[in-house]
């Protein structure tokens, strides 16, 4: 199929569709809205199910009972919305449902505002629910590859029987670009949801998260954490650019890493050999890119759309071997790639020195 | 010969119940597990909460889930949408359904849900040890409350029956109390009559119980259900609310 030019959050409506989601439960918040709203029409056309619920509490529990019952459930939100969807994914997580949740994220903390932001990094990767899960999360460049992530979620999810979320900011829902919507999505091979509480007459399935002996939980917590441990082997995603004779390292996703590409155009053009290592998952963090890094590299520069926060991962990852600094502009505001530049040559003057 | 005269429902489980002795839980599941058989075998999805009731998932014996605090009519939406032959019911105290969870049980039944709420109403939140809940009444002492409700303070008890009957698309609101055998055989009719119209795809149904909690009201099994006759009767008159009636009216 030829390319078409869609915008994000329209995109990721198509792509849903696209991976088999069944029911799609949401409220209002910018800067998603055009989500709910295709899919409003869309899942109709489809047959299939669209809720415009009272609240993100309400919708994340809808998710739950429709997810429970086996089948493809999703919501999506932004920011704030998300905070209060948190209960509701840790209660997810906890009795094992799939679903796909999309958070288009803007600035906070609080009302905060409606631009982009990167600043739920904490949020996701870290969980706003209480108790020992994860997330899964990835946090796509463009829209092709949002729409590809969008749709093998709903596989991704169902494999580990866990929340899968894919977080843009409001730049990437808001803009415009081609996308090729006719796309192969991976299957994944898992049994049958024999555990979904259909309501078939005689049978006595339950969908829970309660474990009120300490020994049921803390076997329960060991089972998650194995299957964590899992994710944590195999769902690892990122893109070298530029890294193989790369003196300075930029790790930035999403909507920064896209300024950042433009950034090191300009670095190599005035001579600095400037690579980037872009996460697309954020949970499992890519520690796997950073485990041989090419010997020329003197430093790290974590750039994000926040006060910084992936760069605790990015110092994990780098345990202490190389210098790491944070660029960030946060609250909704975009740097210049020029900013970035300027941020790396004084970070590059500053290694050089020490 | 032998005859029975008696057996436990097939919709519960052989699972022990938790509740205290005295406490009403019981009676409502047996009525509610009656109810049920007497519709099926058909599919059956159920929706725990938080409270005392939380174990329910243990003991009616078809597909349940346990929902969040409050959040059990969003979780039935889900479930409801998803599977839409399926009779489905939630199972809430007052704490989780007329405190914290009031939004989406109002929503729930805003959107005419075809689904069946039982609500128990003792008063009290039991399962945290006797506090105040939206429901205590005026001058009852709780552990939250311990000189009693006033309404300067706390305002009045709130009326779940009353609230539901004024919203369109609930099709079906009664309050019952199973403090005495003539009670438990109007209790079961209502169940009844909610399961019906849920099955007629008539909209929301909900069916508040007026229960004991001997243990945290600090009295004997038989004066709580004396309390619940003389106190909460006043209060919580008993009576449908809401009739959508017959299918062709």
């Amino acid at each position: 199929m030829a390319k078409v030019l869609m915008k994000g959050n329209e995109a990721i409506a198509v792509a849903s569709l696209k991976g088999g989601c069944e029911a799609f439960f949401g409220y209002p918040i910018t800067p998603q809205n055009e989500i709910p709203e295709y899919l409003s029409w869309a899942m109709k056309e489809a047959g299939k199910i669209f809720v415009q619920a009272e609240s993100e509490v309400a919708s994340i529990n809808m998710v739950y009972g429709a997810a429970g019952a086996g089948i493809r459930a999703m919501t999506s939100s932004s920011s704030p919305g998300i905070a209060l969807m948190q209960e509701g994914i840790s209660y997810l997580a906890g009795a094992e449902l799939p679903c796909v949740i999309v958070n288009v994220m803007r600035g906070g903390p609080g009302l905060g505002g409606i631009q982009p932001s990167q600043s739920d990094y904490f949020q996701i990767t870290r969980g706003g629910g209480n108790g020992d899960y994860r997330v899964i999360a990835f946090a796509p460049e463009t829209l092709q590859e949002t729409m590809m992530i969008v749709a093998e979620a709903f596989e991704i999810a169902d494999y580990y029987r866990n929340p899968v979320m894919i977080a843009v900011d409001g730049l990437i829902g808001q803009m415009m670009e081609s996308v090729d919507p006719d796309f192969e999505v991976p299957r994944r091979e898992f049994p049958p949801k024999d555990w979904a509480t259909t309501g078939e007459p005689g049978k006595h399935r339950v969908i829970n998260s309660l474990y009120l002996d300490p020994k049921d939980l803390e076997r329960h917590n060991l089972k998650l954490e194995e299957k964590y441990k899992k994710a944590r082997e195999n769902e690892q995603r990122h893109e070298l650019i530029s890294t193989d004779d790369a003196e300075i390292l930029i790790v930035a996703y999403g909507t920064m890493a896209r300024i950042c590409r433009s950034a090191i155009e300009t670095l190599r053009e005035d001579g600095v050999k400037a690579g980037i290592i872009r996460p697309v998952s954020i949970w499992p963090f890519p520690e796997k890119a950073f485990a041989a890094l090419p010997a020329t590299v003197k430093g790290i520069l974590c750039c994000e759309l926040s006060a910084g926060q992936m760069i605790d991962d990015v110092k994990i990852a780098v345990a202490g071997r190389l210098p790491v600094k944070f660029f960030g502009r946060s609250g909704g505001m975009i740097p210049e790639p020029e900013e970035i530049v300027a941020a790396a040559k004084k970070f590059l003057a500053e290694v050089g020195n020490e | 010969m032998n005859k029975i005269v008696y057996r436990k429902s097939a919709m519960l489980t052989d699972a022990p119940l938790t509740y205290c002795p005295g406490c009403a839980h019981g009676i409502i599941h047996k009525l509610t597990a009656e109810a049920l058989e007497e519709f099926g075998p058909r599919p059956t999805i159920g929706v725990a909460s938080v409270g005392c009731s939380v174990f329910a998932y243990n003991f009616f014996n078809c597909d349940m889930q346990q929902a969040a605090h409050g959040r059990a009519c969003a979780v039935a939406t889900g479930i409801k949408r998803a599977r839409p032959e399926a009779l489905v019911f939630t199972y809430q105290g007052d704490g989780d359904l007329a405190s914290i969870g009031i939004a989406e049980t109002i929503h729930a039944a805003n959107r005419g849900e075809n689904i069946t709420v039982i609500f128990i109403n003792n008063a009290i939140y039991g399962m945290t040890g006797g506090q105040m809940a939206p429901t205590t009444l005026i001058g009852q002492k709780t552990t939250t409350s311990p000189f009693g409700r006033n309404e300067a303070e706390h305002g009045m008890p709130i009326r779940i029956a009353e609230i539901f009957a004024q919203i369109p698309k609930a099709a079906y609101v009664a309050r019952v109390s199973v403090h005495n055998p003539q009670a438990v055989r109007k209790a079961k009719a209502a169940l009844k009559r909610a399961f019906t119209y849920q099955i007629e795809k008539r909209g929301f149904s909900i069916v508040e119980f007026l229960s004991s909690c001997p243990v945290n009201w600090g009295m004997t099994p038989r004066e709580a259900l004396k309390w619940i006759e003389e106190n909460m009767t006043a209060y919580y008159p008993l009576g449908v609310y809401k009739d959508a009636g017959e299918v062709d009216e």
